[in-house]
């Protein structure tokens, strides 16, 4: 007997904007590389809150900095955060930051260190911190219905057990979420590269497709601009072909499956873009693990579904990263990064059904408050996608 | 019973290694999974867990089967029971 998703539940944080977060995160948010030091020590001085350091920030302009402040804005909005401190060099872009989460209704302040130094912004972000740490730990979890869950997928450090087991066993929970009505996202753009033509006839709509094929070729032309061989170093990666995988389109076709048999695809997304409804979306995206899982948490998701080959170990910060794993030889050896041991698939001791099964049994605990094995080894893997050179 | 190897569809021509310490020689039992049919096979090579082996004589330049989907195209021959990977097979993208 199978979940029933229409009447599970699952008990989380109700946002001040309605959407249900599973973690109730305090982040100190850097605005840039220079703010990072000031953000880990508040972090240091005040329990309970998290800094999450990156390395960029300064100099970028037009796309490349759109796509910056989207991303710290939507990472600060995502709803497993209860309350945001910004730090920037200056306040102008700290500010225009902490505008942009502040529309989600939550708590968050801002500091620039100019004009102050790091000891004094440190002082008055932690007195912030604390304020805002004494809110998030008051706020009570409520039941939530199931299609109240942003759920996101990408794989990583994939083999052929990927395409056979790990990522269909994804699929099969994703046609389930789907008919739930559940808001799902996929990406990855270039590792569609031989099956792009799947995607394309998935597509709900002739404009969702048109969209989708002009976001595909957009990144096809950046490879075979910018590439200086078959890009048989890079893709497939040295995991892959270690794990099994020979050219991008085996890789591909396995990388689908993670989209299930049913799932139509309902909207496309730019990178770091909140979806407007319901449904699978399509996210151009990176196909680098910590950048993809990012970008899904700067959307919006709350939950990530990560089936795995050879092992890949990544977390997020403030997404909960669900690891799966059909390759008995990771299980074996790496077994304190899976969370799902889908490894029967390929003995048929469990079907697929089961399988998928498994997963959303594990999505329920997560979101109820189990911790994933990416969160208790300490992966925050928080990566931004930067598109081109500084000014 | 082990499966040895597994082929997303019969008309592959390759499948996957899907326990370790494969040697060749080993006589070795298939799981079709679209058709839920076995087959019997021998390896012909040493053929590490994940990797492929065809399932049928390739001839250099012809086109790699799996998921009944091209993914890529031989660069020598390959006799059935082969090892089929890096070495024998590339991209035709990119």
């Amino acid at each position: 007997m199978g979940i029933d998703l229409k009447n599970a539940s699952f008990e989380g944080w109700r946002r001040e904007n309605g959407r249900m977060g599973v973690r109730n995160h305090v982040l100190l948010l850097p605005v840039d590389d220079l703010s990072n030091a000031a953000c880990e020590a508040v972090a240091n001085n005040i329990k309970g809150c998290m800094a999450i350091p990156h390395a960029y920030g300064r100099l970028q302009f037009g796309y490349d900095l759109e796509l910056h402040f989207r991303t710290l804005i939507g990472t600060g909005s995502n709803p497993n955060v209860a309350g945001v401190v910004v730090i920037g060099i200056e306040p102008g872009w700290a500010g225009k930051i902490a505008e942009g989460i502040a529309a989600t209704g939550k708590p968050v302040e801002f500091f620039g260190i100019e004009q102050h130094g790091d000891i004094n912004t440190i002082a008055r972000a932690s007195r912030a911190a604390y304020r805002m740490v004494k809110h998030a730990s008051k706020l009570k979890k409520t039941k939530a219905p199931v299609v109240d869950l942003w759920v996101s997928t990408k794989c990583g450090e994939s083999d052929t057990t990927s395409g056979l087991a790990s990522c269909p066993t994804n699929g099969n929970a994703f046609d389930k979420l789907w008919e739930n009505g559940n808001t799902l996202v996929f990406g990855e753009t270039t590792e569609l590269t031989g099956g792009e033509h799947l995607v394309a006839a998935r597509c709900r709509t002739p404009e969702i497709r048109t969209q989708f094929q002009a976001m595909f070729d957009r990144y096809q032309a950046i490879v075979e601009k910018n590439k200086t061989s078959d890009l048989s170093d890079s893709q497939p990666t040295k995991g892959n072909i270690e794990g099994g995988l020979t050219t991008i389109e085996e890789k591909a076709l396995g990388n689908i499956q993670k989209i299930g048999k049913k799932c139509l695809v309902d909207g496309v997304l730019d990178k770091a873009e909140a979806p407007t409804h319901s449904g699978l979306w399509f996210m151009d995206s990176s196909s680098a693990a910590a950048e993809m899982v990012t970008l899904c948490a700067a959307s919006g998701y709350a939950v990530h579904f990560f089936p795995t080959g050879q092992g890949n170990v990544i977390g997020n910060p403030i997404v909960p990263v669900i690891k799966i794993t059909a390759n008995p030889r990771t299980q074996r050896t790496m077994s304190e990064h899976i969370d799902v041991d889908v490894t029967g698939l390929l003995q048929k001791r469990m079907n697929m059904d089961d399988a998928g099964e498994a997963l959303l049994d594990c999505m329920l605990r997560t979101a109820d408050g189990e911790l994933t094995a990416a969160e208790i080894l300490g992966h925050r893997e928080f990566s931004l996608t930067r598109i081109y050179e500084s000014a | 019973m082990t499966i040895h190897f597994v082929v997303h569809d019969e008309g592959d021509s390759v499948g996957v290694v899907v326990v370790e310490g494969l040697t060749a020689g080993t006589p070795l039992t298939g799981w079709i999974m679209d058709q839920d049919k076995m087959i019997e096979f021998q390896a012909r090579n040493d053929i590490p867990i994940g990797h492929k082996l065809a399932i049928r004589s390739i001839a250099k330049g012809d086109t790699i089967i799996k998921y009944g989907i091209d993914i890529g195209r031989a660069v020598a021959d390959i006799g059935a029971g082969e090892h089929a990977h890096v070495h024998n097979v590339k991209t035709k993208r990119w």
